[in-house]
């Protein structure tokens, strides 16, 4: 089998796996599934920014925020829910370019902090402005959509919803990675300076990665409102941002299957270790560390380690993934 | 008159924490590019150690001493030994990322330890204070800028005075020209992150009684460290300039503006810091646009 056979196999059977699940779930799981779906989302953005722009946003959780806020103050005063997922994704678009256009010019790593900055002031406006955001007590009775007549208000309905979402949504990168974009992605991630040596405009390039990435994430939010059907500034707190970071590259940034298994990790495995709720993201942060330090290509670097080890037991020396 | 004096004061005590956190983060950049994204939850993490220690019976003073020499053993040595040390093999992607994990794991670790409420901390020279015509000053405040400015002093002295410090900063200026010149690099390197360790140390011991200890300082505290550390052009005396300036004006919005909008500060200033002066205060203008 040769391995772009291998990839679509392992899509397709995931898409059933998918597609099947759901109706083997309670209400919980569906949630959690819901909540997996959604997360990717923000994480495949993410991974736009950090795997291919080679930035690192400590501020994916704030355009989370926003995204959430655009649409739980939209659809209550009765807009539809596509527009509220357009202007929601065009606001953090134009946020992430606003960010990263200044920050881009200067050679010195401000982006990490210009974005953290952001993070710290969205949190305000959300608790601050209440005749807008409702404060700390945050917009209830958010609308469910519906989607082309059918509802997508019950557990069920709305779980495939996002799952659609997401198949939508990760096949666009896909196809994005393969466009002479993608290529020119690739290129920067690789060797920047070589990159622009052969004309590519590397600073438009990561400028349309970031803001991508911000999209994604406001596409998120506009999901996480729908499912909690209410919002409030809590959750979208520098650990959401963090948290989302880390997810990328425990699965592998830069990796079209990443953030998949990142938010796995993220989302499912703490519903596992419900008995240590305390120590769990102690753990997780321990665990992080000690993969940054022996394995910072992430899980799929390390099950691809993994496999190369016993495929050839005497062990050639591991080769660095492109 | 009184009003501006007390906040001329605060904005000064304030300012010089903000300075000794950025020094310590501008040091490890400048001498092993490592941008260390948890140099927040380092201030926070040292009042810890003092507390714990004053839980086990020792005096306030001695516990100092334990937290400080804590301090050095696990933000400085342990740190660089083997998060560093590991990590940076890899390049710096990945220890950027490692330090963002280590300032959650500090943070968690600290709310499991010491539980999530907000916990007292005794101030440098009790809680009394000095009066100067109408103003009222706390004498904390006056002590804080006190030793600061000691301790910044005392690492301008000995970086640029001794033939070690010489040594740190050739290191700090230009590692591959240091090496030639037979510099042990690796050591000087260590040397800052040991230094990188007793700032933090410090600056949580003075800017802790004023916060209370909380596990969740590092947040705020690590992005006026940025700033300061930014601002000011990521070298030491920009650090120090950046330090003050944003505890001054920190002070000043909180009073004259809106307590609830200064958080909104770190972003208005980095925004105009990158638009208008890329390179800092005190920097030079030699890396503009790529």
């Amino acid at each position: 089998m040769n391995p772009a056979t291998g990839r679509y196999a392992i899509a397709g059977v995931g898409a059933l796996v998918l597609i099947a699940v759901p109706f083997g779930l309670s209400d919980y799981g569906l949630y959690v599934l819901s909540l997996w779906a959604l997360t990717t989302i923000a994480a495949i953005g993410l991974n736009l920014t950090l795997g291919y722009a080679g930035q690192v946003s400590l501020g994916q959780g704030a355009f989370v925020g926003v995204g959430a806020y655009v649409a739980a103050l939209l659809t209550t005063r009765g807009w539809p829910l596509p527009a509220a997922y357009v202007l929601a994704f065009a606001a953090c678009f134009a946020l992430g370019w606003g960010l990263g256009y200044p920050t881009l010019r200067v050679r010195r790593p401000y982006f990490p902090f210009i974005t953290l900055a952001f993070g710290t002031f969205v949190f305000l406006v959300f608790r601050n402005e209440e005749w807008l955001t409702g404060g700390i007590y945050g917009i209830n009775r958010v609308p469910r959509p519906s989607v082309l007549g059918l509802s997508a208000a019950s557990p069920l309905g709305f779980c495939y919803f996002c799952l659609l979402n997401l198949a939508v949504i990760a096949a666009a990168v896909w196809w994005l990675r393969r466009s002479p974009w993608g290529r020119a992605f690739a290129a920067l991630r690789a060797n920047p300076l070589r990159a622009e040596a052969v004309g590519i405009d590397t600073r438009f390039y990561t400028l349309i990665a970031i803001a991508l990435g911000a999209g994604l994430g406001g596409i998120t939010g506009v999901l996480y409102a729908a499912l909690l059907q209410y919002v409030d500034p809590t959750p979208f707190s520098l650990t959401m941002s963090v948290t989302l970071l880390l997810m990328v590259v425990v699965g592998g940034s830069g990796r079209l299957l990443g953030p998949f298994l990142g938010a796995g990790v993220a989302v499912l495995l703490p519903e596992g270790l419900r008995f240590a709720e305390n120590y769990y993201l102690f753990g997780y942060a321990l665990a992080v560390i000690v993969l940054m330090a022996f394995c910072p290509t992430g899980l799929i670097g390390l099950g691809e380690r993994l496999l190369t080890m016993m495929a050839k037991p005497s062990a050639a020396p591991v080769k660095a993934p492109p | 008159m009184a009003d501006i004096l007390q906040l001329f004061v605060a904005g000064l005590a304030t300012g010089a924490v903000y300075a000794l956190a950025a020094i310590g983060f501008t040091l490890l950049w400048q001498t092993s590019q490592t941008i260390n994204l948890a140099q927040g939850e380092f201030v926070m993490l040292p009042a810890f150690f003092v507390l714990s220690a004053m839980n086990l019976g020792l005096p306030f003073p001695v516990a100092i001493v334990v937290g400080i020499v804590a301090s050095l053993l696990v933000l400085g040595f342990l740190f660089k030994q083997t998060i560093v040390d590991e990590t940076i093999r890899h390049g710096v992607l990945p220890l950027v990322i490692s330090t963002v994990a280590l300032g959650l794991l500090l943070k968690e670790g600290v709310k499991d330890a010491a539980g999530p409420a907000a916990q007292p901390f005794p101030p440098l020279g009790g809680a009394g204070t000095v009066s100067i015509g109408d103003a009222l000053l706390p004498v904390h405040s006056l002590i804080a800028i006190v030793v600061a400015v000691a301790a910044v002093a005392g690492l301008q002295a000995f970086l640029e005075r001794t033939p070690l410090g010489r040594s740190i900063q050739a290191t700090a200026q230009n590692p591959a020209v240091a090496r030639v010149l037979g510099i042990p690099v690796e050591r000087m390197i260590g040397y800052a992150f040991l230094i990188n360790a007793a700032l933090t140390a410090l600056a949580s011991i003075l800017v802790t009684p004023v916060y209370l200890a909380s596990f969740a300082n590092g947040e705020w505290l690590g992005l006026c460290t940025f700033v300061a550390a930014l601002a000011g052009g990521l070298n030491l005396r920009g650090a120090i300039v950046g330090g003050l300036a944003l505890g001054f004006i920190d002070n000043l919005a909180a009073a004259y503006l809106s307590a609830t909008w200064r958080g909104a500060l770190p972003l208005v200033i980095l925004i105009a810091v990158v638009l208008f002066r890329p390179q800092g205060l005190l920097g030079r203008s030699e890396e503009s646009a790529a």
